[in-house]
């Protein structure tokens, strides 16, 4: 099962990197920043998939931190464009 | 494997794509994903307090460091250097790629265990009271080096303040925000409480497994400037006595705490024996709350 | 019964494995900016969901539980605030769109 878990967070990390193209072709910057979005999400899912396979809570705090800032950066990206 | 070396190749990626891009916005967006990639890549290494730094500080706040830094940079343009010429930029490059080189053979050369001293830690562990290794090093095995780092940040504060123009200095920091209104007044609204108490939580797991101080004020502060840059609550003046006293509160409590273990056991720093983890416990809720006011100030930037 | 949750873990995770998929297949494949935002939010809130839902039978106690459900919620309240305020910004750039 545990194995299974790990092939899981593999995949979704496949796809997070796959993203990556998107934050780095663009164009617009809220395509990049959204892209960004994105990968943290997927960062999300594969660290509760990996600390479910390897039974560690800690795993699950990280994605917890990583969920709490998540929109940080789109707010200041939204706040801070010089064209708004 | 083959995603250890997908993670390895996004994030050298990025590092060319934060160095080549030519919008400072770009750059900053690739440094944010950047981030992000190194949490995952330190989680994978199994090193997860390394982890969560960097996720609360390098994907997080200092996305937003750098994303008022370009703000600033776009409304006022500083003047173009003369491009450097041809011999100048070989040379650059010529020695970041023997430095690059020999940091790698370094690494490589390691010998196999690298040598450390994980054994002596995990052998005097016992004294500190606390579960976790890596607060047991920072708040006693290496308490001086946690104290500079705190007193660095009061530091950077008062520079970061010293900047501001002579008249008002001691108003409210940073920009003011215009009033938002929608959803990110709703999320201003709602998240800071949930987001106390992630901090709370992860600042208390730290006494036995990853987390931490540092941690959960990067946090804290991130719950700060939510509904300020939201436009709903207003930065404190910088001259208000209680924000001052916070800001300095940590290091403080700390020298404090470390001129008692001078007079009781002989030596600065030295936890008085029998009292070691309700004192560090007392320290780090000072320093926690001291480094999130910081934080947020130098996020703020001075007065414009 | 620990069959059977075993089960419903790798359906869901298998099915929020797919969400993610699609999601950046559609962030790669869209063809404006407004169009790659409705693919990405469907796989954070779909995607994630589906994975979280997985994950709760093999959850530690209540408190493993309720962290996995917070994070889902977090991400959630993230991505509904700030998704209008991306399309918001890309629409001013791009009236078209």
């Amino acid at each position: 099962m545990s194995s299974l878990l790990g092939v899981a967070a593999f995949a979704v990390l496949l796809t997070l990197v796959l993203g990556l193209l998107r934050v780095l072709r663009g164009p617009a910057a809220a395509d990049r920043i959204a892209a960004a979005q994105l990968l943290g999400t997927a960062g999300i899912a594969a660290l509760l998939l990996w600390g479910a396979a390897a039974d560690s809570a800690t795993h699950a705090d990280l994605a917890l931190t990583l969920a709490v800032l998540a929109p940080f950066a789109t707010i200041a990206m939204v706040r801070k464009d010089p064209g708004a | 494997m083959i995603v250890d070396l997908a993670l390895v190749a996004g994030i050298l990626a990025l590092a060319l794509g934060v160095l080549a891009a030519r919008q400072a916005f770009a750059a900053v967006a690739f440094f944010i994903a950047y981030g992000l990639l190194l949490a995952l890549a330190w989680a994978r290494l199994g090193l997860l307090d390394v982890a969560l730094t960097e996720a609360a500080i390098g994907a997080g706040l200092s996305g937003v460091l750098l994303l008022a830094a370009a703000r600033r940079l776009a409304s006022a343009p500083a003047p173009e250097d003369p491009p450097s010429g041809r011999v100048t930029r070989g040379l650059i490059g010529a020695g970041c790629t023997i430095l690059a080189c020999a940091l790698g053979t370094a690494v490589l050369l390691l010998p196999e265990p690298p040598p450390g001293l994980a054994a002596e830690v995990a052998a005097n562990q016992a004294a500190t009271a606390l579960g976790n290794p890596v607060a047991s090093v920072l708040m006693a095995f290496r308490g001086l080096d946690t104290l500079l780092e705190s007193a660095v940040l009061v530091l950077a504060v008062i520079c970061t303040v010293a900047l501001a123009p002579d008249d008002g200095w001691a108003g409210p920091p940073g920009a003011p925000q215009p009033l938002a209104d929608g959803p990110l007044a709703l999320l201003a609204r709602l998240l800071p409480p949930l987001g106390i108490v992630v901090a709370a939580h992860i600042f208390w797991i730290g006494v036995d497994a990853p987390g931490g101080k540092f941690q959960a004020a990067a946090i804290l502060a991130a719950m700060w400037l939510l509904p300020w840059m939201a436009g709903l609550v207003p930065a404190p003046p910088v001259g208000a006595r209680a924000l001052r006293v916070t800001v300095a509160a940590g290091p403080a409590l700390f020298i404090a705490v470390g001129l008692l273990g001078a007079i009781v056991t002989g030596a600065f720093l030295a936890w008085p024996p029998g009292f070691e983890k309700p004192l560090i416990l007392l320290v780090e809720v000072a320093l926690t709350l001291s480094i999130a006011a910081a934080l947020a100030l130098l996020v703020m930037g001075p007065r414009t | 019964m620990s069959l059977l949750a075993d089960a419903f873990t790798v359906i869901c995770v298998v099915a929020g494995v797919g969400f993610f998929a699609a999601g950046t297949a559609g962030l790669l494949r869209f063809p404006d900016t407004g169009s790659r935002l409705h693919a990405l939010t469907k796989a954070d809130h779909l995607g994630l969901g589906l994975i979280v839902l997985g994950l709760l039978p093999r959850a530690e106690a209540l408190g493993g539980a309720f962290r996995l459900l917070a994070i889902w919620a977090l991400v959630l309240l993230a991505s509904a605030a700030t998704g209008p305020l991306l399309a918001r910004v890309a629409q001013r750039r791009d009236p078209s769109a």
